[in-house]
């Protein structure tokens, strides 16, 4: 069996190894025929020894996944010499063994990823520690050099990043294989650095020094954690790893100090902003203002407050109604749903956009219209990261009954439109069955008329086929009221 | 009183606050541009400190002067810590000179409250315009919202920064009603609902634009949406300040990330401060509790859990002495084992040390072949968390009762005490 070897240019030369790889896989030359190396370890190998890849047929058919070439685009970039053997292995492996493609346990494949994975946090990590320190050469604005000390092959691969995040910024990294500069247009590579080619610590880094000591907390001290993350090779081209050790040493006197101090005495207390309590009912009865619209918005600050029943508390706000204060028309749903919550008004979600509809089609106006809900606050249960509307229990519409009558108090409509059953019970006193019932005026606890009807949301709920015949019915039992509608129009 | 000691008081003033993401918004890069910045999505920290805590942002407040009592916060009015006040200028200044040194992502900007919360939130943005418009910094910005600010204001703050914040501060209402009495749940909850439908306003204006099909041969235009928090919001809690139990915390925090889809809540070991008042546990704080809590939020957002389900003792605390995945499973043994070549998604995670990554390479191998305890080795795995609670064709586990198995599983490590 004799040695295909194969002296690629540089420790990166991609477009080397994929030629490479096509021609020996055209070939059919095995991977353990084949030996590769990087320009840098060429010599080390007797290459007139070594058979030239014959040429012939490119191996422009082999066919690869797509991630396949990201993988070995991360992988050539990694300081292990086996590197281009593997993903020779790899991609000998694709071409025969079908079912590799599909196997994300093999060990071949995991190694690769093993290795783009450490390629990838190098990367990163290059990203995140490189220090810039500006250099003041006769240019109007300074050139900022780093050093920095990669482990793998990923300066190429990383210019790019720091050239869009720092475009329009003279800046040059030298690491000890490669360096890089950047003038604000293009990417200059170069031979290594050597550290001492970098600039010292200026006065500038002190304000970062300062910031560092300052933003670390000492009751929290987390060593492992931070080497973790932060590993101790990087520390030596970090300027604020020195103070790690002294910070370090002063944290648990530091911490000792804070819990054994006496408490302070207050300096100063400027008075409590006025905040109300949480409402209850003694509260709510207090004297409201003569004028409607200010006792209306009285009210409405009292609901925010009220938790007279727990769902007060997971709510964002009370929604409370809205609408003229003389309308001769109110209109009472059953609570405020996910919408309604988040904005502050009712009948702003889905159903509040099929009511404006009806309210549309019926050629009134909602302008002239209280509308408002039997219960002021969202009930729902947490589905994952859903809130789904929960109907409401008699006793909570019950707690929150006296706020539905102090609104119709203030606004004295002429009738009452109740729409589903929830806002039926509070308004009659009773539960009402509303699909007999619907279309019909029944007598309210206040002797207003009501008209019963279901609510807009059963209409979104009911099946798909009979939608419009249910809300043709629906605007069919909203029509009755429309004498009182025609006599707000008079006025 | 120079930048240097601004910079010292006003970084202590904001080490307290947990977040520190700089991860989850848009990609952009200052290409093109006048500035410098650039985000690529995946945040990026530049720093750690010997707590332990990544440093991505620059992280200070603009002033510690704040009118404000909340008995846990060292810049409370009460307090006797030194005060300092950043100019709009001093910040923007430091924030770019940091950035160009590659030692932040950019900046995170807090105040204490001064004068009003409307003064002091435009304070808060105009120091974001000024970054954004005048030096076209592309990095990230995060600010502190101001609770009560008005709503042209949070629009305005919404525009610049990458994500903006409210504090929830406690995990009830009645313990901010106690521990700060100036700071209003009702008004927090209702400015967490305001971001949201802002939040969403942006999204859906961002895909409706892109829905729009342009004529043939000409170049496809969509006008830009107007941005919006494109990293979202998030919040913080304090945790160990007042007498609310993991069970709470955690309930509240459902109802957050479900209300205002929020990205992260970010708990908060209440860690002693200098000055500190006497109503409040002075001690090490809590943090294996405070690390339990952040395991049990990422149970709710990527393993399927329900707040309700997690915190299984009566007393309402999560174990300390195993993670919350483990001490689920140990308390539904019933449940186990699950049949790892056969089991769905749903209960693979709920597995003990199988990750939301194994899982899902799990599900992918199988539909390949049959997976063998070498495959978990290879993924990783902890196997020895994870093979009790698996069935494979070469493992069957024994039957063991919750004390053996806690037991083999690690020794109970103990909340640290620092002055053991």
């Amino acid at each position: 069996m004799s040695q295909i070897h194969i002296a690629l240019e540089g420790e990166i030369d991609w477009d080397g190894f994929r030629a490479a790889a096509r021609r020996l896989l055209a070939q059919g030359v095995a991977p353990d025929e084949a030996s590769w190396s990087t320009g840098t370890e060429a010599d080390l190998f007797d290459s007139s020894a070594a058979g030239a890849p014959p040429a012939g047929d490119d191996g422009a058919h082999a066919t690869v996944p797509a991630a396949f070439i990201d993988l070995c685009e991360r992988v050539r970039l990694h300081r292990e010499p086996s590197r281009f053997a593997l993903m020779y292995r790899l991609l000998w492996r694709l071409q025969h063994e079908p079912a590799l493609r599909h196997d994300p346990l093999d060990a071949d494949v995991l190694r690769a990823q093993a290795m783009a994975k450490a390629v990838g946090r190098d990367l990163h990590k290059m990203r995140a520690f490189v220090r810039f320190r500006p250099v003041h050469d006769g240019q109007p604005e300074p050139l900022h050099v780093a050093w920095f000390e990669p482990e793998h092959h990923i300066v190429e691969a990383n210019a790019p990043f720091f050239m869009r995040r720092f475009t329009h910024m003279r800046w040059a990294i030298l690491t000890p294989r490669r360096s890089v500069r950047c003038d604000g247009t293009s990417l200059t590579f170069g031979p290594g650095a050597a550290r001492s080619d970098a600039p010292p610590a200026d006065a500038g880094e002190a304000l970062w020094l300062t910031y560092y000591r300052h933003i670390f907390n000492p009751a929290r001290l987390k060593l492992d954690q931070m080497r973790k993350e932060m590993p101790r090779r990087y520390w030596r081209n970090l300027p604020e790893a020195e103070l790690i050790s002294e910070l370090t040493a002063h944290a648990l006197p530091r911490t000792g100090r804070m819990v054994d101090a006496p408490a302070t005495v207050p300096r100063r207390r400027i008075a409590l902003l006025a905040m109300e309590d949480t409402v209850s009912r003694s509260t709510a009865s207090k004297p409201l203002p003569s004028d409607p619209a200010k006792a209306l918005a009285a009210l409405r600050g009292a609901t925010d407050r009220c938790r007279e029943c727990p769902i007060g508390e997971h709510a964002t706000q009370s929604v409370f109604g809205e609408g003229p204060v003389k309308a001769r028309l109110m209109v009472v749903g059953e609570q405020p749903g996910d919408k309604e919550d988040l904005q502050g008004h009712p009948f702003v979600g889905p159903a509040g956009h099929l009511f404006d509809k009806a309210i549309e089609d019926l050629s009134w106006d909602r302008s002239q219209i209280y509308v408002t809900n039997a219960v002021k606050h969202f009930k729902y249960e947490l589905r994952g990261q859903r809130r789904i509307h929960k109907t409401p229990t008699q006793r909570e519409a019950a707690a929150c009954l006296h706020w539905l009558e102090s609104e119709i108090e203030q606004v004295q409509p002429q009738a009452l439109i109740a729409l589903g059953s929830t806002a039926t019970r509070s308004l009659i006193g009773h539960a009402v069955p509303v699909l007999k019932a619907r279309g019909t005026w029944l007598t309210g606890q206040h002797t207003l008329p009501v008209l019963v009807t279901v609510h807009p949301s059963a209409l979104l709920r009911g099946d798909p086929a009979l939608r419009d015949e249910a809300y043709r019915q629906w605007l069919e039992d909203l029509s009755q009221a429309a004498r009182y509608m025609a006599g707000a129009a008079r006025g | 009183m120079n930048t240097q000691l601004k910079l010292a008081i006003l970084a202590d003033a904001a080490k307290y606050d947990a977040s520190c993401a700089s991860s989850g918004t848009e990609r952009r890069d200052s290409l093109g541009g006048r500035g410098l910045g650039s985000t690529e999505g995946m945040g990026i920290c530049h720093s750690y400190a010997p707590d332990g805590r990544c440093i991505s942002l620059l992280k200070i407040l603009l002033t510690n002067f704040c009118q404000y009592d909340c008995l846990y916060c060292v810049n409370r009015v009460t307090s006797n810590v030194p005060r300092a006040r950043f100019s709009v200028d001093e910040v923007v200044q430091l924030t770019l000179d940091f950035y160009r040194r590659n030692c932040i992502e950019g900046l995170f900007l807090s105040s204490g409250i001064i004068q009003s919360p409307d003064y002091t939130m435009e304070q808060v943005v105009e120091v974001a315009r000024v970054l954004r418009e005048e030096h076209d910094f592309r990095g990230y910005i995060h600010l502190k919202t101001i609770p009560d600010a008005a709503p042209e204001l949070l629009a305005r703050a919404g525009r610049y920064a990458d994500r903006l914040s409210i504090n929830i501060e406690l995990p009830t209402e009645a313990g901010l009603a106690t521990l700060a009495p100036e700071k209003d749940a009702p008004a927090i909850k209702r400015s967490m609902a305001r971001l949201r439908v802002h939040i969403d306003d942006a999204k859906e204006a961002a895909q409706a634009s892109e829905a729009v099909v342009s004529m043939p041969r000409t170049k496809p235009k969509r006008a830009k949406a107007e941005r919006f928090a494109p990293a979202g919001q998030s919040t913080q809690m304090i945790v160990g300040a007042d007498a609310a139990d993991d069970r709470a915390i955690l309930a509240t925090s459902a109802q957050l990330y479900g209300s205002y889809r929020l990205r992260r809540v970010y708990y908060s070991a209440f860690s002693p401060i200098p000055d500190a008042a006497s109503s409040l546990p002075l001690k090490a704080p809590p943090l294996v509790r405070e690390h339990r809590l952040y395991q049990a939020d990422w149970l709710m957002r990527f393993y399927g859990f329900g707040h309700e389900e997690i915190v299984a003792s009566g007393d309402g605390l999560l174990r300390l002495d195993v993670d919350p995945k483990l001490a689920w499973a140990l308390a539904h043994r019933e449940r186990f084992p699950v049949d790892l070549n056969r089991a769905p998604r749903e209960l693979l995670l709920r597995v003990p040390g199988l990750g939301a990554k194994a899982v899902e390479r799990v599900l992918a191998a199988r539909r390949v072949r049959r997976l063998r305890s070498d495959d978990l080795k290879r993924l990783r795995v902890p196997l020895g968390k994870a093979l009790p609670f698996l069935l494979l064709p070469d493992h069957r586990p024994r039957a063991i009762d919750d004390a053996q198995l806690a037991a083999k599983l690690q020794p109970a490590p103990v909340q640290g005490a620092l002055f053991a």
